[in-house]
């Protein structure tokens, strides 16, 4: 295979990359190891920052932010939701923080404005009684599946190839040049290689890992952050604690539930990251502090995403870490075709991939501008179904009873599955539980996958996208993968639903008893 | 039910109605004691509707045992403080015998080897070691064993039940499987169609024979014909034997995701047949409080919200069940018994409840959590103490059990009731 730019990862920056460089005609292929969003692209607390988060530690990532929110806002403006945002401090918090806070946002442009404390509470009843200051700012909500999903749609309908589960094995080096790149579907164990004549390391958490292969050397920290998601939804804005930056400290709306987090833990090794008990229990009396109601409501999920904290020396506050971006360019190490983006923000890919894609566009000689600056994201279908609430809408005005729910509790009918395993057949995969889950709210509701699998795979055989016992695999997989964000959460009623989930798949199918 | 202050007096009184409960009240009315019992009964906690012993030990091994007395042995050697450990294997045969028995007698006939487990087809493909099955499911064993020309039906609108899936993941081993889609039975209406609903419509002898004709065309050389769990509530051996009639094939059933029948089943027939045997019956009632009386014995509240009905027993019974059936309650800081506050024996911190992945072999230490009991099934305290001479629990609330694992689930609350009923007669 070949290709002019080799794109490697599939998050928020090498889609956006992806589409940055299609538009000014450039042929790329793009490998992601498992699926779109599977780092931390698909892991993250989808807050599309209106900069105010940063003003205490990093004023030039706090003005990127306001920019690019700003500019996603108008041109992908069916990827956000915009709700505004509560910066909120409660009794015992840092008055000095709190006393620079708007001046600190106004230097960096971020609009700005007290709330009377009454009034706060008025427009998010669920705040604390304890507030003792509130400031509104242009926080917005993001959902970075469809972000990332209608900007790789963007470029493959310009051309861009997309290989997934994928993954690199080898880099082929000859002189000061990578030659040739070996990659292997993870599935198929096929191995081929690609030549390209610029290779991007898009990949995250996982860049030091990658960079490593290809003989660069990096230094990429990974902290892990964990993020509950509660069953309904627990205020209208995103909501802020007024302090300086730190852990359990953001309460982001999407759809009809709300996400709270986050933790920063230190990993070695990104593939190993899972939200745990230690961090649930550490989190939550944060967050009750700001919004009390968390102590009663009930959670649905557990999710975490790796951060890359790319550095120069090593440092024990991973959030003193500048959340800047790195490009880096590799040629010091004598690689000439070999470039490094990490770091950064969902809410500033765009910028992230525009900066990349002028030092790739120059060294390709292509002198064409950049248009992701102005030319709006066109929404498309692939990334339509996983907003809340909008399949159980059209299934109510559709009114056509034979298209028979197959996810209950998010009411994703047959149909919607079907139009899923259409476009994931059209982009020459092999439509799985786990996939459908991850374009769709299916195993996202109250039974988290228990009963909605059963219905899905029954599915899948009547329409021929499962044969022989591929079935048993994936239900094992799917059942597996929902419970790493199931597991830390489960006390109370959660703990009942497990049983129940328990009793079925194992006391009655005995799926713990099927050889992988 | 009756006014408030209405207060009544019994020998026994069974606080919980799913297999646990209703193998006790059953097994001591028939000892000829006088029992009152209260619990929600629901066609969840029934299930399946099939009664496994010990299908899987060690789970750790992912051994699947086809005599279920040989393993039984070997976990009675090994785990001491189980509840079978508890049990000589004739008690426990005996207590499984005799509620067959009387479910045969009202209406709902079960069958099985005399000592070994059978392999029971699952909607899903695989199939499950269990001892006792309801008759409408043995000739799908008697099939899957011999491999013998078979077709699986499935039905327009029944979600989670595949007659292909089961085909397909069946094989590489049962190459004559074939597989047909028909209407379900009744009026042709678009949506979803459910178990219960379907059930109901075939208890109408005349919807049989179109439902029939509908299979008909399908069958060409097969000897057996496999259907969703749908054949009627209360005439099931009447209608599988109508349509062998007409097709002139074996029939059986595979049991379908919930909700599903097989469960209703049992709650239909234990809710009516018990009460006619003298059990004063509070089902879908719980017991608000239970209070050990100064002159012994106990005082127990009953109600939905508010108590409506005070029963005085000399023993009581507790088969409350686990999480599911609300007799364990999980706190973050703990899990506690529901009705007394009884020592639960429980992994020390919650992060050791759960295992990393779901379907890891050896199971979770939460399911092995619960109470400890004597030899008699009375509760014990971490040091051995009985916490009341009059007091017992059986069922799944039981420590040192993991009947998801091992598939023992009815197997273990039967067994475990017969005990502790032999206990209280003795007394
Ligand atoms: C807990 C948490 C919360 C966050 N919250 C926010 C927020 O609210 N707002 C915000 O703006 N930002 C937030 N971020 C930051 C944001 O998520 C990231 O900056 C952004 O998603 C990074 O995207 P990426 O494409 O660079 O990396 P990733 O999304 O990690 O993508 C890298 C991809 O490379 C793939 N890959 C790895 N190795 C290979 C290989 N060898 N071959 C092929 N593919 C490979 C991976 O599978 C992965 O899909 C958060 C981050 C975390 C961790
Ligand atoms: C999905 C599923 C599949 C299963 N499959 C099988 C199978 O294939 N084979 C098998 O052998 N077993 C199976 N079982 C297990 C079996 O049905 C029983 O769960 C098991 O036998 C244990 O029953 P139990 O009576 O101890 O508890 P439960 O069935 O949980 O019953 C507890 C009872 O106690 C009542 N209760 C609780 N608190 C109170 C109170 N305060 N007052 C009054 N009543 C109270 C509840 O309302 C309920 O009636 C399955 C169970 C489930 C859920």
């Amino acid at each position: 295979m070949q290709t002019q730019v080799l794109i490697i990862g599939g998050g928020a920056t090498g889609t956006g990359l992806a589409r940055d460089l299609a538009l000014r005609g450039v042929d790329c292929v793009l490998v992601e190891k498992q699926d779109i969003n599977a780092g931390a692209s698909g892991g993250n607390h989808g807050l599309l920052h209106s900069g105010a988060r940063y003003i205490g530690s990093d004023l030039a990532a706090a003005r990127e932010c306001r920019e690019e929110g700003e500019r996603i806002k108008r041109l992908a403006p069916h990827c956000v939701e915009d709700t505004g945002g509560l910066f909120v401090a409660v009794a015992g918090d840092d008055e000095a923080y709190i006393a620079d806070f708007a001046a600190r946002c106004e230097q960096c442009g971020i609009a700005v404005k007290a709330v009377d404390l009454k009034d706060a509470r008025e427009m998010e009843p669920e705040l604390s009684r304890d507030l003792i200051a509130a400031y509104a700012v242009p926080d917005a909500s993001v959902d970075p599946f469809k972000l990332s999903l209608d900007n790789l749609a963007d470029a493959q309908a310009r051309g861009t190839r997309v290989l997934r589960n994928t993954h690199i094995t080898a880099f082929e080096k000859s002189g000061t040049r990578i030659q040739r790149v070996q990659v292997q579907n993870r599935r198929t164990g096929a191995q081929f290689s690609i030549v390209a004549e610029q290779i991007v390391n898009a990949t995250g958490a996982w860049a030091g890992h990658v960079a490593a292969m290809a003989g660069a050397d990096i230094r990429v920290l990974c902290s892990q952050g964990s993020l509950i998601i509660t069953q309904n939804r627990l205020s209208h804005r995103v909501i802020n604690r007024l302090r300086q930056a730190s852990d359990a400290d953001i309460l982001v709306p999407a759809g009809t539930v709300s996400i709270f987090g986050t933790t920063s833990v230190r990993l070695d090794d990104p593939d190993t990251s899972r939200p745990t008990v230690a961090e649930i229990d550490a989190m939550l009396p944060d967050g009750i502090a700001m919004v009390p109601k968390l102590a009663e409501t009930r959670f649905i999920r557990a999710y975490a995403g790796v951060r890359p904290l790319v550095q120069s020396t090593p440092t024990s506050d991973d959030r003193s870490v500048s959340r800047g971006f790195a490009l880096i360019d590799h040629t010091k190490e004598g690689i000439d075709n070999f470039i490094t983006i990490t770091g950064g923000k969902l809410t500033t890919y765009r910028l992230m991939a525009e900066k990349t894609a002028n030092r790739v566009c120059e060294r390709l000689g292509v002198t064409a501008a950049c248009e992701t600056r102005t030319a709006p994201l066109p929404a498309t279908a692939s990334g339509k179904w996983t907003e809340p609430g909008l399949t159980p809408r059209l299934w109510f005005q559709q009114k056509d009873k034979s298209d028979l729910l197959l996810c209950e509790c998010e009411m994703v009918p047959t149909s919607v599955v079907n139009a899923i395993t259409a476009n994931i057949q059209a982009e020459g995969g092999r439509p799985s539980l786990r996939e459908l889950g991850q374009r769709s709210r299916v195993g996202k509701g109250p039974c988290q996958g228990a009963f909605c699998s059963l219905r899905l795979t029954a599915h899948l055989y009547n329409e021929g996208c499962l044969s022989a016992d591929q079935g048993l695999e994936e239900l094992r997989d799917f059942l597996n993968e929902r419970w790493r964000g199931v597991h830390p959460l489960l006390w109370g009623q959660a703990v009942a639903q497990a049983e129940l989930q328990e009793a079925l798949h194992c006391g009655l199918y005995g799926l713990e008893l099927v050889e992988a | 039910m009756q006014t408030p202050t209405d207060e009544k007096h019994c020998q026994l009184m069974v606080i919980g109605a799913g297999m646990a409960g209703m193998a006790a009240t059953l097994f001591a009315v028939k000892q000829g004691l006088q029992v009152a019992q209260a619990g929600l009964t629901g066609e969840v906690i029934y299930a399946s509707g099939v009664f496994d012993l010990l299908g899987v030990y060690p789970p750790e091994k992912r051994q699947v045992r086809e005599d279920p007395w040989r393993a039984l042995a070997e976990l009675a050697q090994a785990e001491p403080n189980h509840p079978y450990a508890r049990l000589a294997p004739q008690e426990i045969a005996h207590a499984m015998d005799l509620l067959t028995e009387y479910l045969g007698e009202i209406g709902l006939p079960y069958t099985g080897h005399p000592t070994k487990n059978t392999r029971l087809l699952t909607s899903v493909g695989t199939a499950k070691p269990t001892f006792r099955l309801p008759i409408s499911m043995a000739a799908g064993s008697e099939a899957l064993a011999q491999k013998a020309p078979c077709l699986l039906v499935d039905l327009v609108g029944l979600r989670g039940f595949s007659a292909r899936q089961m085909a397909s993941t069946l094989a590489h081993q049962w190459p004559d499987l074939r597989t047909a889609t028909v209407e379900a039975p009744g009026p042709v209406v678009h949506g979803p169609k459910y178990p219960e609903h379907v059930a109901r419509t075939l208890e109408v002898e005349a919807e049989r024979d179109a439902f029939a004709a509908a299979i008909a065309p399908h069958i060409a050389d097969a000897r057996y014909v496999g259907l969703p769990a749908v054949l009627g509530i209360y005439k099931t051996p009447e209608i599988v034997a109508q349509l062998e009639e007409r097709l002139k094939v074996r029939i059986f059933e595979i049991p379908t995701m919930p909700p599903a029948i097989t469960g209703l089943r049992l709650k239909e027939a234990f809710e009516s047949h018990l009460p006619t045997m003298g059990v004063d019956a509070y089902y879908h009632y719980r017991v608000l409080s239970v209070h050990p009386a100064s002159s012994g014995g106990f005082r127990l509240e009953i109600g939905k919200n508010d108590t409506e009905q005070v029963v005085h027993a000399d023993t009581v019974v507790l088969a409350t069940g686990r999480f599911l059936g609300k007799g364990l309650i999980p706190e973050r800081d703990g899990i506690h018994e529901a009705l007394l506050d009884l020592p639960v024996h429980q992994p020390r911190h919650r992060d050791r409840w759960y295992a990393g992945a779901f379907l890891a072999p050896e199971g979770h230490a939460v399911s092995r959590a619960g109470l400890e009991v004597d030899d008699q099934f009375r509760p014990v305290t971490a040091d051995g103490r009985v916490v009341n001479d009059r007091l017992f629990a059986v069922g799944s609330i039981l420590a040192h059990q993991d009947w998801m694992r091992t598939k023992s689930g009815v197997g273990i609350a039967v067994a475990s009731a017969w005990k502790a009923v032999q206990a209280i007669c003795a007394a």
